[in-house]
């Protein structure tokens, strides 16, 4: 009989206590405790007997986790290199300080807890760290993250270090607000039930006059979208004034409102240079009767909570594009796993966030946009190392998060999109509505004729992975502008290997 | 005009039997079905009509069938829409809502502008049909 075992350890042992202590009490431990006297004699010692690498550390409930990615530079020890990392991103310097001895140092250290070498890769260990709550102020990402990925990136004992995933605590986790309307409550404003919602992004995203903006988002919507969408770099240029373009598209949202008998929106931008100009245009888009604003990543953690905030006193939806995020999400071997920036959104308090579409034109492997998904919507996350996901994680009933799937998609991958993402997210098709040979209302009309069909069919017990182009087919019989779509985009699809892939080893074992 | 509310009103109109295996979906996760009828097909008009309760009880897609069967007797020339009610921990929402009858012809909503300053608009979209008293509509 064959098993199959992942060899990859994971933090479950370690998160319980168990495993680690025997036979282990020997050389490591006594090597840590130096005694008082000589731990804080003036001059440098290893991280590890300062106190920052603590094997039989049994982590707490209330404490926050993080396991990062070390790559050592040659010839430092792992532990201590993850020793170092616990320190630099709590409360170490480089040198002893007596100043230690005022404080009750050890609730405060970091603790560096278990070192996993990463499965394929000699150079790389997973280092798990615990933190106490203490440390982190209520309610505040940038707090959070000031510690977390405060200093360390740039340590150069380390040659490159990647933050994979965090555990948070309930108790911390109750100290956010949370996203300010989340799934359930954006599908009753929007009475929209039972079908991923559809957008797109007004194109070309640069240059069009508000006039010429509104009439994309008028035949969008009126032509099936739920949601037209500015693109992350429409904020205010000289071709188009933001209060001309929210004139415009608030005149084709509530035009084409009528015309269908269905709510719609328009993602309105109100990324700006300050905070007051952000409110500014965000109580505009509230005083002409939008349902959501759109901010994006790059305006930063604190922009975004208060954003959230404002949102939450408004009635007012918040999507978030994650602009920038590439530049450190995306190599394994440094910077900030998605999964992560996922989890400090749901906290921050967005309701909409970019999250990869796997066919599209964007990275994306399937399992790590299934984790970068579960983390969105779902109330619990077990680990599951093959999505990416370290630690067991109960969200604290903070409200649901609608990822969205935007960039080079069509409705000739329906049936595959519907399988991958499920039913709560957002498909934004830009090009593939605004480029339909025969316009943007039939380009809307073939992504919305598409997914009926394909979510009919997914109900009715048909296995659409395998029969979803017979299904697409068969609605292009009745439908010409889905057999306009599906012609010309029949063959388009992105298949290059992703970067951003799950470590974990399936080996095959026999037992008896 | 065809108003597009619920989730398949861009597919031609649902036959009965289409109509029962969407219930056989919703049933099969548990979830209580319920229909609903109004004149007043607003998009923000929230509250259709309940013709009775969501069936919490019924497990038989046919007894669903003959509900939507009574409601378009009644009510031939209305709106009627089919709910799914989730009542699973983090839902606690309607799944599916589905159109499954609609008058033979649809007046539709207009846009009124309330022209303020600053160019700007204030908008109300209005029904054709609700300017006549309610049971006179359609």
């Amino acid at each position: 009989m064959t098993l199959l075992t992942l060899i990859c350890r994971g933090p479950t042992a370690a998160l319980h206590g168990a495993d680690r202590r025997d036979g282990d009490e020997g050389g490591k431990h006594m090597a840590r405790q130096l005694n008082p006297k000589a731990r804080y004699t003036p001059g440098v010692i290893p991280y590890k007997q300062m106190g920052y690498w603590e094997p039989d550390y049994d982590v707490k409930d209330t404490d926050v986790v993080a396991v990062f990615r070390i790559t050592p530079q040659a010839g430092v020890d792992p532990e201590e290199a993850a020793a170092a990392v616990a320190g630099e991103s709590s409360t170490a310097t480089w040198t002893v300080v007596w100043t230690d001895r005022l404080t009750n140092c050890e609730l405060y250290r970091a603790k560096a807890f278990q070192v996993d070498p990463v499965p394929g890769n000699p150079e790389q260990f997973f280092a798990f760290i615990a933190y106490d709550l203490e440390l982190f102020e209520p309610g505040s990402i940038a707090n959070l993250t000031a510690s977390i990925i405060g200093n360390v990136f740039g340590f150069k004992a380390v040659k490159a270090l990647r933050l994979e995933d965090m555990r948070f605590p309930v108790a911390y986790l109750k100290t956010f607000s949370g996203p300010p309307t989340g799934i359930v409550v954006e599908r009753e404003r929007l009475d929209k039930f039972g079908r991923p919602l559809l957008g797109a992004t007004t194109k070309p995203k640069l240059g069009l006059s508000g006039r010429n903006y509104g009439r994309v988002v008028y035949e969008a919507l009126r032509g099936g979208l739920d949601f037209v969408k500015d693109d992350e770099n429409i904020n205010s240029q000289s071709f188009m004034h933001w209060r001309d373009r929210f004139l415009y598209c608030m005149e084709a949202v509530n035009r084409a409102s009528a015309a269908t008998g269905e709510v719609k929106g328009h993602y309105l931008n109100v990324t700006a240079g300050t905070m007051e100009q952000m409110y500014e245009r965000a109580e505009f888009a509230k005083e002409l009767g939008s349902v959501i604003v759109m901010i994006d990543l790059v305006v930063g953690y604190t922009a975004i909570q208060s954003m959230a905030n404002w949102c939450r006193r408004n009635d007012m939806i918040l999507h978030l594009h994650r602009a920038g995020h590439g530049t450190y999400t995306r190599q394994k071997s440094h910077g900030v796993a998605f999964r992560v920036i996922a989890k400090w959104m749901r906290m921050a308090g967005v309701d909409h966030i970019h999250a990869g579409t796997v066919v599209g034109k964007l990275e994306g492997d399937p399992h790590m946009i299934k984790g970068i998904y579960d983390t969105c919507r779902e109330i619990r996350t077990p680990r599951n190392l093959e999505t990416g996901l370290f630690f067991d994680q109960d969200w604290a009933s903070l409200n649901k998060v609608m990822p969205v799937a935007s960039g080079g998609i069509h409705a000739g991958q329906m049936h595959q999109l519907l399988t991958y993402l499920g039913d709560d997210t957002v498909l934004q098709f830009g090009g593939g509505t605004i480029g339909h040979p025969r316009g943007i209302a039939a380009g809307a009309q073939a992504n919305r004729v598409a997914l009926e069909a394909m979510v009919l069919a997914r109900n009715e017990g048909r296995d659409i992975w395998h029969e979803g182009p017979a299904i697409l087919d068969q609605a292009a019989r009745w439908c010409t502008p889905l057999r306009q779509a599906l012609e010309v985009w029949k063959d388009i699809t992105f298949d290059y290997a992703s970067t951003d892939t799950p470590d974990f080893v399936v080996q095959e074992t026999v037992s008896a | 005009m065809h108003i597009t509310q619920g989730q398949f009103s861009f597919l031609p109109a649902l036959t009965d039997e289409q109509i029962k295996r969407q219930v056989k979906w919703a049933l099969d996760h548990e979830w209580a079905v319920s229909v609903e009828y109004t004149d007043d097909p607003h998009p923000r008009n929230t509250y259709w009509e309940m013709h009775g309760h969501p069936m919490f009880d019924l497990r038989d897609p046919a007894g669903v069938m003959e509900e939507i069967t009574a409601c378009r007797l009644a009510f031939p020339s209305h709106y009627i829409r089919v709910m799914a009610f989730d009542s699973s921990e983090g839902w606690e929402t309607p799944r599916m809502s589905f159109i499954v009858n609609r008058p033979d012809h649809e007046p539709g909503f207009r846009v009124e502008r309330q022209e303020g300053p600053g160019r700007s608009l204030r908008y109300t979209v209005r029904s054709y049909a609700v300017e006549r008293p309610e049971g006179q509509r359609y």
